[in-house]
């Protein structure tokens, strides 16, 4: 998992995962967005040949693959840290104070927000709305959700993240 | 009223749970009735969309072709991106085969074979816990071939985003669904004749579907009578911002606002007074604190009010709020969202924008007002999709309910 090696291709569970879910739809191209999610699983992020190999494998042109990847925003085109802290900032993260969140891991990390920290350990950016804003504010890290924050337990949260 | 929606029964998204207490009877039910039937009793339900539009969801399925030579298919959307909407949610973590059975039932009703669950994302866990349900319900002959040996079949496949609040739009997301970028569709055609891969295709919200059962169960009679009259049935309403007890809660529709921020989600920290409101997600025009009496969540009443009922995303705002860079926020992310197809939408959006950091910053004008109203009323309308009119509400609103924010903001 999040190698960053790029000449990798897709494991072999992946590759059986996409032939299957192509029979779930009229036209395979439909799994290209799943076919990225599992290259950025197993890479880290979607590099030129992550691209290339996609695109062969779901049987698009490459210029397509560009398209679909810069539109949108959950795909990594650079390297990222092992965690990508992504800080809510939208309305009601706002409201509750997300921006002192933001403040508070710029100003402990010592980077700025859409950068990595030189240990390569965490990347900061800041997100749109995540719909959670009943428990604002929030932070997504990978898969996770962490709700109802205050700047005591981000730093326990930043901790536990080797 | 009972919760229909959100029942709080322990353990109520695991499949055994939610047979006990009667789960999937509804799909027995349905499957036993003539498809059309189905239709005509959600259509006496008066059910309208929950996803923003309120679009009536029996005459959205009465558009579908009876026969049809090419496949027809069912989008559900849980994209679920409208800033303070939070509600889809909970029915995936809470109550998730309650959706799987609606789909199920509207499957059959439209004679479609094949459903696509639309999920953002950034819910990743949430998209876990629906697969998890899904994978029961096959393995319990709910979803897959000859479901319950009624010769009936249909496949249900959750489909994930990638971070594009545009995917919310129908279109949009059908193009998602087909593998490309989420680019909305010139309308006409409309789905019903010409949606996923050129084919019939129905779109409805994820907790539009949740009531599908609701209705079969209490009756289309009884379900039409629950709320406000022209807009019935239960509504989650998903309450952010400055109060006491941000969340989702499950309500008839017809509730006053007031009720809700104050009772519900225990009104405002400090008992400060409200200054806005946003009542249905960031794109619905905002209310002024003292104009709130009276207001109901529902359509009709939210309409009358110069607003409309969105999502049912509640954003409470109080005194001390800044609203300018409220409003320049909720610019922001719609310059982020757009697209980029329309000129008016691609350009007015970040145009917008940087006018409002300027009223952010004290650095406004007088004549940046006009501009601001200026621009916002040449994308409103203007645009392929709803987005640009998205963008463009909150601030006419604001400039029409709030002009001394701006004023106040005028460099000296």
């Amino acid at each position: 998992m999040n190698t960053n090696d790029q000449t990798k291709g897709l494991s072999e569970h992946s590759l059986l995962r996409i032939e299957q879910l192509k029979a779930r739809y009229q036209n395979p191209q439909s799994v290209l967005l799943e076919a990225l999610w599992m290259w950025q699983g197993e890479h880290g992020w979607i590099s030129e040949e992550g691209m290339r190999y996609v695109a062969d494998l779901v049987g698009v042109p490459h210029h397509h693959v560009l398209g679909v990847v810069t539109f949108y925003t959950m795909f990594n085109r650079k390297p990222v840290g092992r965690h990508k802290l992504e800080v809510c900032t939208n309305v009601s993260c706002m409201l509750r104070n997300s921006e002192r969140l933001l403040d508070h891991l710029e100003a402990r990390l010592q980077i700025k927000t859409g950068g990595t920290t030189p240990d390569n350990r965490f990347t900061l950016v800041e997100a749109e709305c995540l719909g959670s804003c009943g428990s604002a504010p929030v932070m997504q890290v990978g898969d996770r959700y962490y709700e109802n924050l205050d700047t005591a337990t981000l730093d326990k949260i930043l901790d536990e993240l080797k | 009223m009972e919760p229909l929606l959100l029942p709080p029964i322990p353990e109520y998204h695991r499949i055994g749970v939610y047979e006990a207490h009667g789960g999937y009877a509804m799909l027995r039910k349905a499957l036993a009735m003539n498809p059309a039937e189905i239709t005509n009793e959600v259509k006496a339900s008066n059910l309208r969309g929950r996803g923003g539009a309120c679009f009536p969801t029996g005459l959205k399925w009465s558009f579908m072709p009876r026969e049809s030579a090419k496949p027809k298919y069912l989008c559900v959307n849980g994209d679920e991106s409208e800033p303070g909407t939070f509600k889809d949610r909970q029915i995936f973590e809470c109550n998730p085969h309650q959706l799987i059975e609606g789909t199920v039932i509207a499957c059959y009703a439209m004679g479609i074979n094949a459903a696509y669950l639309y999920v953002r994302g950034e819910y990743k866990h949430w998209i876990d816990l629906v697969q998890q349900a899904v994978n029961d319900a096959y393995e319990r002959g709910y979803i897959g071939r000859n479901i319950l040996g009624s010769g009936f079949s249909t496949e249900f496949t959750i489909h994930r985003g990638a971070g594009a609040y545009i995917c919310g739009e129908e279109s949009s997301l059908m193009n998602s669904v087909e593998g490309q970028r989420g680019y909305p569709r010139v309308k006409p055609p409309f789905p019903a004749q010409n949606g996923l891969w050129g084919c019939p295709t129905t779109i409805n919200n994820v907790e539009t579907i949740a009531n599908i059962p609701v209705i079969l169960r209490l009756g289309a009679g009884a379900y039409s009578k629950i709320g406000a009259e022209r807009h019935p049935g239960p509504i989650l309403v998903g309450v952010s911002g400055h109060v006491n007890k941000p969340g989702v809660y499950e309500m008839p529709t017809g509730v006053p606002l007031l009720e809700i921020i104050n009772t519900y989600a225990g009104g405002v920290p400090g008992n400060k007074k409200i200054k806005a409101v946003i009542p249905g997600g960031s794109s619905t025009m905002l209310l002024r604190g003292d104009a709130l009496e009276g207001v109901c969540m529902d359509a009709e009443s939210l309409k009358a009010a110069g607003s409309s009922v969105g999502t049912a995303g509640v954003i409470v705002m109080d005194e001390d709020t800044d609203l300018v860079k409220v409003l320049w926020r909720i610019a922001r992310f719609y310059h982020h969202e757009s697209c980029g197809q329309c000129t008016p939408c691609r350009e007015g959006t970040g145009w917008m924008e940087k006018i409002l950091k300027r009223f952010v910053d004290n650095n406004g004008t007088y004549a940046d007002i006009n501009l601001l109203r200026d621009v916002a009323n040449n994308i409103e309308g203007n645009t392929i999709c709803a987005l640009g009119d998205a963008a463009a509400w909150p601030v006419q609103s604001m400039i029409r309910t709030f002009r001394a924010e701006f004023e106040c903001r005028v460099r000296e």
